[in-house]
């Protein structure tokens, strides 16, 4: 005798908001066996991480942090789930985000020390059409010459690192920085500065950029023809074809929407939360929104919740290293692991585990 | 600017060495994608790798049963990526990249007791007559054994894959794992047995760095060897003999562009430093144009329906 | 805006009252640029930290945070120690300046030091060492000790600090044998082992006998050992598993004793805003002992350099210097401000090549 997985006909509704919660729940056993492992009371750390920020004494200012570190992560995931689910594979988001930033935070420096109301919105439009012609590289190399997009978008994130160094160290460089490399400080250009809307609150440009984005993305998804052709092209591509799905455009768009998204969460992130280009300006989020988005399931609320729980994860971690001393690593660890608890038990929304008689898997 | 400073002989015996810890790591990475099988976690196999190899190697004062740790150390993480892909069925590139993630974490807790230390010393193998010809004898001929046992899988990856009916099977699952399934092939075993491959050579890959090329353990001190490796998997094509090359390019111009430096040479450092994944970029290209392209069921998950 | 009143005003509500209730205790936090196991910066920093707890026992709770990214993230986790009762926070990387400045803004009562850069505020006091008077002392011996003439050195990247101590280890070789020839080698890392190891080996086969490094890890130290007859100096940390050879000497960052002091000076309540820059003198720069590789003449002089620059007799940049292009920067006798130093972008006359741009 032994086990089985059979595909269900349809995916399991219970399973499908049970596997994040037992998730979560095997995450605190097993990292509560490494923190015990590691000295450290295992209940304290686990309330740490997952308390703390929400409901802890300081929740008021976490809470907001929250929403900062989640909104990058969601922006870019939201725009990587359309490719995703059309079998198109952005992962070169973090390159996105980096030029992104570039192009957004250059124009806004090329105006320096200008005051304007419109130096802002172009700050956006040049971040989102740098992100976005970044990933017109794979798209077009793809559609034009049938090059495998998963590699062309990453290798072009080490092009866009090593541009970022030059520009940190060359052309964006603050003149007067005292010759250290980074550009000027966007907090401290009113005009260019991605402020947030009420004060303390957490609420900036890119939050409601996320926001709008995770509703867009519904209604396109579940109102939209395209948004029917990606989930028809992903589900069965022949079917597609048959049903006129153009599958160039559908390359084109898909690449260059979740191109032009991280573009703008580097942008609203160097003029915001970051203030400056520096060398090491990236610090992962295009990656990680590639875990966010299949976290999510795909799905623009599953992204939404998703971010946001990745983003606890990162702030709790960074209480529990500072209250309970817990080397970084550990966070590291017990991120991970959450990420392969959650990946495992989501095979059981599509399968079921059958018992069957001797029979070669 | 002194060009006559730069030995052509140093400089290409100080490339074989820059290229071994990417080669080796690429070479199991291009048995795992022949599979059909993509792992992003290759950063996290090395780096696991590298503190399983320096720590028993400081323990036992025997490099050579570091190296077997680290391989070992680096099948046993990637088994972990391989529940994931073949029995749960998760997606490879979200698996493979919390597999790097958990791997430089894991690693950094292993390695806390193990900063500063020197390894024991691997010593060079001092071929008699070889050694001493002159050009070759540098060249080829002194470097320690973990050199000569990169070049040696670049021999047995290439007949494996190409000769031996292990091989063909490897490839029938990468190419059509449904049709490999049909024929009666055990394409999940055969994928599990792959990605511990590939686990074990960027673990040897690992700990060539902590134990030879550096030697000392740091954390992150593989600093993004493992995704190099990734992008010298598409460099060659999915071919062994075009890894070595490649490896040998990618280890080259960072090796050459440090001479120029050295040399007085006024070079672009970042312009240099991104080349060889333009490079890279361009060689899909054309290799799109000429049909050898990537194993078709590169990343797509398996489930045997029947 | 009454919602922005609201919140400032609990932000500094608690603050104060969880420096309130610490009051027994003073709480010191430290954020790390990288990880403690570093082996260089991050770990010498830690040191600090550690000689903090030696210091003051139970009196003092440290914390700490690693790994800490420059930027949005940096200003919570200090933002977050201050609102968990620090009563003074080290942020050690330059890239924390701006956070640092920010976060003490909104917590006037808690301290603020900040390494390596340049804004001070009313609690935030700026920190850094003088590592260029070590650079003088290691350029003597390398120029001494050459026998090829020509010195490697390993920069990291183009920046102020790491031309300071380009030029000061050239001035002090060049003094003492006028035919030495430095090459550079610009990494463009803090921290890379294995491209470290590279740069120092194509250094060495290209001909330089003595390598200096301004990046952080011991990888240029095992190159060297492994090709045999050159020398190398610790970098950061002492590295002194490579003494005697080749490894002759080292800058030690020492933070352990302006740590303590400053932490004392907020037990006291006699803590102010200033701007240190200390050298050997104060021993903030360590200069690690000489191995008997160095002949006993050579270690005697470097000795005497160092103290004359402890002491303060004798300034590593005095005229008569000129730039790389022959035009005059100091005059005879001349001792540099430390407004030029600070913002040094210029080789000084001999050196070869050009600072990248």
């Amino acid at each position: 005798m032994m086990l089985k997985l059979e595909k269900r006909a349809q995916p399991s509704l219970l399973w499908t908001y049970l596997t994040p919660l037992v998730a979560v729940i095997c995450t605190m056993i097993a990292g509560g066996a490494l923190f015990a492992v590691l000295g450290k009371n295992p209940g304290e750390a686990i309330a740490t991480i997952f308390w703390q920020p929400l409901f802890g004494e300081f929740a008021f200012y976490y809470r907001p942090q929250l929403l900062i570190k989640g909104a990058p992560l969601v922006l870019i995931a939201i725009g990587l789930s359309l490719g995703f689910r059309a079998g198109i594979w952005n992962i070169g988001a973090e390159g996105q985000y980096i030029i992104g930033a570039l192009t957004g935070a250059g124009v806004g420096l090329a105006f320096y020390p200008a005051e304007a109301w419109y130096i802002f919105p172009l700050m956006v439009m040049a971040g989102a059409l740098g992100g976005w012609a970044w990933a017109m590289i794979p798209a077009v190399l793809r559609t034009r010459f049938g090059t495998n997009e998963i590699l062309v978008s990453l290798m072009l994130v080490y092009v866009a690192e090593q541009l970022l160094a030059k520009m940190a160290l060359g052309l964006l460089r603050n003149p007067e920085g005292h010759g250290f490399p980074g550009s000027r400080n966007f907090q401290q250009y009113p005009s260019g500065h991605n402020a947030e809307i009420i004060t303390g609150s957490g609420m900036h440009w890119g939050v409601v950029a996320a926001l709008i984005a995770v509703i867009f993305s519904y209604i396109l998804l579940n109102r939209h023809i395209l948004g029917y052709h990606i989930r028809l092209t992903g589900q069965a591509p022949r079917a597609a074809k048959f049903a006129g799905v153009n599958p160039t455009q559908l390359i084109l768009f898909c690449l260059g929407t979740s191109g032009a998204l991280a573009g703008l969460a580097g942008m609203f992130e160097v003029s915001g939360p970051a203030g400056q280009i520096n060398i090491d300006f990236n610090v992962g989020y295009g990656f990680t929104a590639i875990i966010v988005a299949f976290l999510g399931r795909l799905h623009p609320v599953g992204i939404l919740l998703a971010g946001l729980l990745m983003a606890l994860t990162y702030i709790g971690g960074e209480i529990a290293q500072s209250n309970l001393g817990l080397p970084a690593a550990a966070i590291q660890m017990f991120q991970g692991m959450l990420l392969f608890f959650l990946l495992a038990i989501d095979v059981l929304t599509n399968f079921r585990i059958r018992r069957t008689k001797r029979e070669a898997v | 600017m002194d060009l006559s400073s730069i030995s052509p002989t140093l400089l290409l015996a100080s490339l074989m060495v820059a290229a071994t810890p990417i080669l080796l790591a690429a070479l199991g990475e291009l048995v795992v994608e022949r599979s059909g099988v993509l792992n992003l976690g290759v950063e996290g196999m090395m780096i696991t790798g590298a503190i399983c190899g320096f720590a028993v190697a400081v323990e036992t004062g025997s490099p050579v049963l570091g190296f077997a740790a680290a391989a070992v150390g680096g099948a046993a993480l990637s088994l972990l990526f391989a529940l994931l892909t073949q029995v749960a069925l998760a997606n490879h590139v979200a698996s493979g990249l919390a597999l790097t993630l958990f791997g430089l974490g894991l690693s950094a807790l292993l390695g806390q007791g193990y900063v500063g230390i020197k390894p024991p010393p691997t010593d060079k193998l001092d071929i008699p007559l070889l050694g001493d010809m002159p050009f070759l004898g540098p060249v080829v001929f002194s470097h320690d054994l973990m050199v000569y046992v990169g070049l040696a899988l670049v021999v047995a990856v290439w007949w494996m894959l190409n000769h031996s009916r292990a091989g063909l099977v490897l490839r029938a699952v990468g190419e059509n794992h449904d049709a490999a399934h049909a024929l009666g092939f055990k394409v999940v075993r055969v994928r599990i047995m792959a990605i511990m491959f590939g686990g074990a050579c960027a673990g040897l890959g690992g700990a060539y760095i902590s134990l030879i090329r550096v030697p000392q353990w740091t954390e992150g001190m593989t600093a993004g060897a493992g995704w190099i490796a990734l992008a010298l998997v598409v460099f060659a094509s999915w071919k062994a003999g075009r890894v070595l090359l490649g490896a040998y390019l990618f280890g080259g111009i960072t090796v050459l562009q440090l001479n120029l430096q050295a040399a007085g040479v006024d070079i672009p450092v970042e312009y240099l430093s991104m080349s060889p994944y333009v490079i890279t970029i361009l060689v899909l290209v054309i290799m799109s144009a000429d049909r050898s392209r990537a194993p078709a069921s590169l990343g797509r998950t398996f489930h045997a329906s029947s | 805006m009454n919602f922005v009143k609201y919140l400032a005003g609990a932000t500094l509500a608690l603050g104060l009252a969880t420096s309130a209730i610490a009051q027994d205790k003073t709480k010191v936090g430290f954020i790390y640029v990288g990880p403690i196991g570093d082996g260089g910066w991050t770990y010498e920093h830690d040191k600090g930290r550690l000689a903090v707890e030696e210091a003051f026992g139970d009196a003092v709770e440290t914390v700490y945070q690693e790994s800490v990214p420059e930027g949005a993230d940096a200003e919570r986790a200090i933002t977050q120690m201050a609102l968990q009762g620090a009563d003074l926070i080290f942020t050690t990387s330059f890239g924390y300046m701006e956070p640092t400045v920010s976060v003490a803004a909104k917590f006037p009562d808690v301290k603020f030091e900040h390494a390596t850069g340049y804004k001070a505020g009313p609690n935030v006091s700026t920190y850094s060492a003088r590592f260029y008077e070590g650079r003088a002392v290691q350029g003597h011996i390398a120029g001494k000790m050459t026998k090829s003439n020509v010195v490697g050195y390993i920069a990291s990247f183009p920046i102020p600090e790491v031309i300071r101590g380009i030029n000061a280890a050239y001035i002090h070789a060049k003094k003492v044998n006028p035919d030495v020839q430095f090459k550079i080698i610009w990494a463009y890392t803090w921290f890379d082992p294995a491209k470290e190891a590279d740069a120092a080996t194509a250094l060495i086969e290209q001909g330089a006998d003595v390598i200096l490094q301004h990046t952080d890890s011991t990888a240029p130290q095992a190159a060297a050992e492994k090709a045999g007859n050159v020398i190398t100096f610790g970098q950061a940390s002492d590295m002194s598993e490579y003494a005697p050879l080749p490894r002759v000497s080292s800058i030690i960052d020492n933070w352990g004793p302006y740590y303590v002091a400053r932490t004392q000076a907020v037990i006291d309540g006699t803590w102010e805003s200033v701007q240190t820059w200390d050298g050997i003198g104060p021993g903030m720069v360590g200069i690690g002992e000489i191995t008997d590789a160095v002949p006993a003449d050579i270690k005697a002089e470097a000795l005497a350099l160092k103290d004359a620059i402890a002491a303060g007799d004798y300034h590593p940049f005095t005229g008569p210097l000129k730039k790389q292009d022959g035009s005059d920067w100091l005059g005879d006798g001349e001792v540099s401000d430390d407004g030029a130093l600070l913002g040094m972008n210029f080789y000084v006359e001999g050196l070869e090549g050009d600072i990248p741009q």
